[in-house]
């Protein structure tokens, strides 16, 4: 080369924040004019916050039996105990324990079993969407069949069985550790069907367009095709499935508990406490279902209308 | 002169955005009289589509008209109110929209949209209405009209299918009709039938008809009275013969001189410099770091021999109940050493299927394809990879050709990287260099392609083709995504690499005047056959073959067109 290298060091415009980048765009402009939205992330953001710092935030800690006093039991929420003179912002259950506390650290567990949930059946949605969009044939027909017969059953039917069976084969002092791994298992797997069908769809598209034939004539592998040029282009439709899944997957979890095949009573979720609350609910001890029921409603709300603004903010056309 | 029909007053339209107010037309007047074609012509962005929806009451908000006047008839329309508009739309104005598969719903016959149609704006009863939709698709040489009359959009093709929306926009004998891009999404022959028959309404119906296009072959053949618009505002009015015989704006000068003629052929188009948009590439300095490759063995680079490929056209379980559909048909030809070959013809003839055979994109289903000798379609994984190596493409569509999640320094350095020619530290700066020689920017390897133009996006496609330095270029319709302005530019670079690099070249193309300019030798396909091969002067001198001769006469005249600036290289057939 006699070139000499590019002046590539000479001043050029601010480069600006990738933050304010990200709130000068088209999607933080619609963001912020859309105060559903603003409402629903200012929720669910503060409650990600509360369950991520819960030993902090939370008065008591529920799991610790020292910490708890039976004479605190059944205290309702901003009143003094009659005995211990305590007052808890949310009362207190049978077992004297602070319904705010158990709220928090049920909310990591709901959270948790939520989010890796949906991460797995989205992992496992685009792998197979990827493969039998670009691959075709045979292939294609197997896995989108699989995903039609599952989708006739109610997933919260295919999530107990899979729970079930895995139940079965567990040994049982391991159960209760096992319990929530079971659980993102049994929803991951009867969630993953719709992220195939979406991914699949858009490879169809992307697989038409000229850059993969670019990258074909370039010799590119498929797998490398699929991964480098394909993925990113399909991820945008797989974001606004990811955030309404994750409501979901907090109901499923929640629905899953509730009817005790769920979260284990030691690693009580969302829904083990509302399934514990609703044996007091008709002798006047409302407010240990009310907060966790509350709670789970406003999650799943603020998620699910957060993912719904998301596809149509993504999606212009809907409007 | 008769009292114009429909008058545009100094229209201007608003689109309000968060970044501002931007004008898509600005001050924008003309007038239609009866029995008159008006031509509007410009690049795309140019806002001639946007004034033809502004007169028929067609903006999507939040567009609207800011300033100005739209008279039909002596009445002002452009302060009507919706259903008032409504009412005139299609009644009074007649609409042909570009694309004639989406203009007709195709779930309801021919005769049942038609007949909807006239008994909205005419009361009519229904049998009147059918007797009168029959009469109409007579009118626009349908043949058998009363057995066409109950099929769907499904079972006409693509020409007769637009002039069954001609007909749908002649329903209420409508006194103006807008015809937005009419003939551009079909093929010549097709286009010609239907310019001939906009041509008859106005010369028999008197209806005044604005032709909205970009291409002035159209503009020559067809119109009485051209508008040129550049970047929102009229540059130019005037009959046809003065503004393209003698244009006095420097844009239509220079717009005029970039249209590739059939007669002539030009060493280099000239570029359009209004606007500030002429772009430096520098090709001939890429041959200082070019390999030129050793001459291929025979002097035949590409020999196809006898190729063919069928597309499943109905998929079974048993062998024997599939059916297919032939693409391409025992095709043979050679491309020489350093030169540039066409093959032309209209859509579905195969031309693409070839291309991308040779691409290796599609499995062949029979003959060989044979290149410096080697046959490909017997080749092992290495020498495949060899043979990609010495190949590349550029494709017809830029905004699906580059990855749009991929830096264009990426999509650029990938073929290098892919094949390992050069050590890592040194691909930025190779990338540079090819990004700076086909005139782009020195910071466009670290922006995305959305950022850049149509014309912009098939030079960064150029450079990623050049990255591996092949010596056999597919070219699949290069330029008939692109304004005439940038078609020019594209096809100087080609030029340049054949010249200053030595590439081999197959050049795609439906467009005749195109295929004269570029190539040396051409093969005209029909249905998946080639059905002549030909030196270019010698086939646009005398054609040969039947269909070949039948392209060539449908062809728009452009004699009309002023031939000043024009470096010429030989003289015309």
């Amino acid at each position: 080369m006699t070139d000499a290298p590019l002046p590539d060091n000479r001043p050029t415009e601010r480069v600006p924040s990738a933050w304010s980048r990200a709130w000068d765009s088209d999607l933080g402009y619609a963001f912020r004019h859309s105060p559903v939205a603003m409402v629903s992330a200012i929720a669910a953001v503060t409650l990600i916050l509360a369950a991520i710092f819960a030993p902090l935030i939370a008065p008591t800690n529920p799991f610790d039996p020292a910490s708890l006093d039976l004479m605190n039991g059944f205290t309702p929420p901003m009143q003094p105990n009659a005995f211990t003179s305590e007052s808890f912002l949310m009362g207190t259950d049978d077992q004297g324990r602070d319904v705010f506390s158990t709220i928090l650290f049920g909310m990591r567990i709901s959270l948790f079993v939520g989010f890796a949930a949906v991460l797995f059946a989205m992992v496992l949605g685009i792998i197979l969407g990827l493969i039998s969009g670009y691959f075709g044939g045979w292939t294609e027909t197997i896995i989108m069949r699989a995903a039609d017969v599952q989708l006739t059953f109610p997933s919260i039917l295919v999530a107990m069985l899979i729970f079930g069976i895995a139940k079965g084969v567990t040994p049982v002092e391991y159960r209760d550790q096992m319990a929530i791994w079971v659980l993102i298992l049994a929803i991951g797997l009867s969630d993953w069907v719709q992220f195939a069908r979406v991914v699949r769809g858009a490879t169809l598209v992307e697989k038409s367009k000229d850059y993969v034939a670019a990258a074909r004539l370039i010799g590119r592998r498929p797998f490398s095709i699929m991964i480098r040029h394909i993925l990113p282009n399909v991820l945008s439709p797989v974001l606004v499935i990811a955030t309404i899944s994750l409501a979901l997957a907090i109901i499923a979890e929640a629905t899953l508990s509730f009817l005790g095949v769920g979260a284990p009573p030691t690693q009580p979720s969302l829904g083990t406490l509302i399934r514990i609350g609703q044996g007091f609910l008709f002798s006047g001890e409302w407010w240990i279902l009310f907060f966790p029921a509350c709670t789970l409603l406003i999650l799943a709300l603020s998620v699910n209308l957060l993912g719904d603004w998301l596809r149509d903010a993504l999606n212009p056309r809907l409007k | 002169m008769t009292e114009p029909i429909l008058s545009i007053r100094n229209l201007t339209v608003d689109i309000p955005t968060r970044h501002g107010l931007f004008q898509p037309v600005r001050n924008v007047s003309y007038d239609i009289h009866p029995g008159e074609i008006r031509g509007v012509v410009g690049e795309s962005g140019a806002g001639k589509s946007m004034t033809g929806n502004a007169v028929i009451g067609l903006l999507d908000p939040p567009a609207r008209i800011a300033t100005g006047e739209v008279i039909l008839h002596g009445r002002r329309i452009d302060q009507l109110d919706a259903e008032e508009k409504r009412r005139i739309r299609g009644k009074e104005i007649g609409m042909i929209f570009q694309d004639p598969l989406t203009s007709l719903n195709p779930l309801f016959t021919i005769g049942e949209q038609l007949v909807e149609t006239i008994q909205l704006h005419l009361g009519l009863s229904a049998t009147e209405a059918k007797a009168r939709a029959i009469d109409l698709l007579d009118r626009v040489a349908i043949p058998n009209p009363s057995e066409r009359f109950n099929q769907y959009p499904h079972q006409f093709s693509g020409g007769m299918r637009q002039r069954v929306v001609i007909a749908l926009a002649l329903c209420s004998e409508p006194s103006v009709i807008v015809a937005d891009e009419p003939t551009t999404a079909l093929d010549v022959s097709i286009q010609a039938q239907v310019l001939d028959l906009i041509k008859d309404l106005a010369r028999e119906r008197q209806v005044g008809v604005i032709l909205i296009t970009h291409d002035m072959g159209v503009i020559a053949d067809t119109t009485d009275q051209v508008t040129v618009m550049y970047n929102g505002e009229v540059v130019e009015s005037g009959t046809t013969e003065q503004i393209l015989g003698a244009p006095t704006h420097e844009y239509t000068r220079s717009l005029i001189a970039a249209v590739p003629r059939p007669t002539l052929k030009v060493k280099r188009f000239p570029l359009i410099g209004y606007g500030g948009r002429a772009t430096e590439f520098k090709i001939a300095d890429l041959a200082r770091n070019w390999s030129k490759p050793a001459p291929s063995k025979s002097g035949q680079l590409v020999e196809v021999e006898g190729l063919t490929k069928r597309f499943l056209e109905r998929g079974a379980l048993l062998p024997s109940m599939r059916r297919y559909f032939t693409a391409v048909d025992d095709v043979s030809f050679d491309i020489r050493d350093g030169e540039v070959f066409g093959l032309v013809g209209e859509s579905g003839s195969g031309k693409s299927t070839v291309a991308r055979m040779i691409a290796t994109l599609y499995p062949v289903d029979g003959g060989h394809i044979r290149f410096d000798g080697d046959d490909i379609t017997t080749m092992d994984a290495a020498a495949l990879t060899a043979y990609r190596r010495q190949i590349q493409m550029i494709f017809q569509d830029p905004f699906s050709s580059l990855n749009p999640r991929m830096k264009v320094g990426d999509i650029v350095a990938e073929p290098l990287r892919h094949h390992d020619l050069l050590p890592a530290p040194d691909i930025g700066e190779r990338v540079r260099e090819l990004l700076d020689r086909v005139g782009l920017s020195a910071d466009a390897w670290r922006k995305y392609p959305h950022e850049f133009s149509g014309g912009q996006r098939q030079r960064i496609s150029i450079a990623r083709a050049l990255a591996t330095q092949p010596r056999f270029l597919i070219c699949d319709e290069p330029t008939s995504a692109l304004d005439v302005s940038i078609q020019a530019q594209i096809l100087n670079i080609l030029k340049d690499l054949q010249e200053h690099l030595g590439l081999t070249m197959l050049f795609i193309s439906h467009d005749l005047p195109v295929v004269r300019q570029m190539c040396d030798r051409v093969g005209v396909m029909r249905q998946g056959k080639l059905v002549e091969v030909q030196e270019t002067d010698a086939l646009f001198a005398a054609p040969q073959h039947p269909y070949t001769q039948e392209l060539l006469g449908l062809m728009p005249k452009l004699d009309k067109l002023s031939d000043e600036g024009l470096a010429t290289e030989a003289a015309g057939v």
